[in-house]
């Protein structure tokens, strides 16, 4: 049958594939949240679950380097979908309006490449201030760490970058409200009930995600970083 | 007595599939409620033929909805804004007296016009070409009963098989892609035993044809399902790419 790079190039491979890396970048995401929530465990939890990271060595760049693959195929799947929309319909309408009833056609669905596009923007910031950011060090369990806790204390005292953060990770639930149940039809996986029930999940799982994202910095900046729920 | 109404229409007009197109208006006064939307594109006609004006084309064959020749885009929705109608079964009584009403072709790379509102459809013919067919030996009709066929399986493969192939989908996906046109012919001969034996061999072929044809890839905005006349739904996408996937592991 087609050869799998063939497949892959098709337009089912095109949207199979946006499906997978997409979904895979969520259990990443939730693997990312449950190292986040460790600021709140011990004062020196946070530090020690990130240095913990750090001394996989060879593996964790085995894991970033997966990771920035699906980050990358899933970005430039999405540009070329875009792009080719222009090809596929040149002339655009006069007049153009969704039908209601079946369509999906929703503000977020629309805009999935320009919260997709921000998103992009976001975690390259995202990357040079906390994975490549200087930080004091800190003696843990004998060893020198990064003190990436006070790192993060420091930053989200700064409003600028609180609710700048808190307004692409509000996208982000945007983008996945459409993502999810997408991801889902695109994997074949689509009758009646279930697609509903897909629907519903991918809006619990979005709310959920980004509530527990977007819970940190806010805590720390109403809080100063001083809140209770904060050891020192 | 019947209701009769003034009506603003803008269409387009286009010479031939290389000529730039451009919007012509015209004020039709006399429009019954109870005509069809093609029948006042008929009076239309009349008028315009009566003032030695070329008369705007319009594709239309059986004017019931089961053909699929009819496909206007009438004010940006396929077959206007009724739910699983064709515009043929569209009827004046929903507009109201001194309505505008706008009226495109489909547009898309892969339709190109031929005039006015009339478009090449031929696209999908060569996507049916690629695989949308079974098979068999022809000559004396076999007895009807010796391929058993489950009812619930039937019943689906003749839901897709309603697909009067009018390319609406097409129209109103923001992408111009084809994939519930695709989607309803692969899944149709998929779900029985006389499309099994072909199964894999068509399915690729027919996706791979459609990219060649230029439609635009699938993002599940199911605007195809809203404005399908007979109510394909996306899950015949969802098939198709199963298949697909099936086929690729298959690897005969
Ligand atoms: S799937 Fe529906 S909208 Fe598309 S060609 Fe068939 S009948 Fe028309
Ligand atoms: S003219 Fe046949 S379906 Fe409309």
């Amino acid at each position: 049958m087609p050869s799998f790079l063939k497949a892959l190039n098709s337009q089912v491979g095109r949207k199979v594939m946006t499906g997978i890396t997409g979904v895979g970048l969520m259990f990443f995401l939730i693997g990312h949240l449950l190292g986040n929530l460790t600021i709140f465990g011990s004062p020196e939890a946070f530090n020690i679950y990130t240095k913990k990271l750090e001394s996989l060595g060879p593996l964790l760049y085995l894991i970033e380097a997966g990771l920035a693959f699906f980050f990358l195929y899933h970005t430039i799947l999405g540009i070329s979908i875009w792009r080719n929309k222009k090809k596929a319909r040149p002339g655009g309408y006069k007049k153009y309006q969704s039908k209601g009833g079946a369509s999906h056609q929703s503000l977020a669905s629309k805009s999935m490449i320009y919260t997709g596009i921000i998103i992009f923007v976001f975690l390259i910031i995202h990357l040079i201030t906390f994975k490549f950011g200087a930080t004091e060090t800190v003696m843990l369990e004998g060893e020198q760490a990064r003190d990436l806790r006070a790192l993060v204390l420091d930053k989200f005292q700064n409003p600028l970058y609180t609710f700048g953060y808190t307004f692409v990770l509000l996208l982000f639930i945007f983008h996945l409200s459409h993502g999810f149940w997408s991801a889902f039809t695109s994997l074949g996986m689509k009758h009646g009930d279930f697609s509903k029930k897909m629907q519903m999940a991918a809006y619990a799982f979005g709310i959920i995600l980004m509530v527990g994202f977007i819970f940190i910095p806010l805590y720390i900046y109403f809080t100063g970083g001083q809140g209770s729920l904060i050891a020192y | 007595m019947s209701k009769e109404m003034t009506i603003h229409l803008k269409y387009w007009k286009q010479d031939g599939p290389d000529a730039r197109g451009y919007f012509e208006e015209y004020t039709l006064d006399n429009v019954n409620e109870h005509m069809s939307f093609l029948e006042m594109l008929d009076v239309l006609n009349e008028e315009l033929m009566l003032k030695d004006k070329a008369p705007v084309e319009f594709d239309y064959d059986c004017r019931e909805g089961i053909c699929g020749s009819c496909n206007l885009v009438i004010n940006g929705q396929a077959h206007g804004p009724k739910e699983r109608v064709a515009a043929c079964q569209l009827h004046m009584r929903n507009y109201s007296d001194g309505d505008h009403i706008t009226i495109e072709p489909p547009r898309a790379a892969a339709f190109p016009v031929i005039k006015d509102l009339v478009v090449d459809r031929s696209a999908f013919d060569r996507i049916i070409e690629a695989g949308g067919y079974v098979s068999v030996k022809t000559g004396a009709a076999p007895e009807a009963n010796s391929i058993p066929v489950e009812q619930e399986k039937a019943n689906k493969a003749f839901d897709y098989a309603t697909c009067i192939g009018c390319g609406a989908c097409v129209a109103a996906c923001p992408n111009a892609s084809a994939s519930l046109f695709t989607g309803a012919k692969i899944a149709h001969l998929n779900k029985l035993p006389q499309g099994e034996v072909e199964r894999t061999n068509r399915v690729v072929n027919m996706v791979d044809q459609m990219k060649e044809e230029g439609f635009g890839d699938c993002s599940n905005y199911a605007e195809c399902e809203a404005v399908c006349p007979v109510g394909i739904s996306i899950t015949a996408i969802a098939e198709m790419r199963k298949d697909y996937i099936k086929a690729v592991f298959k690897g005969d």
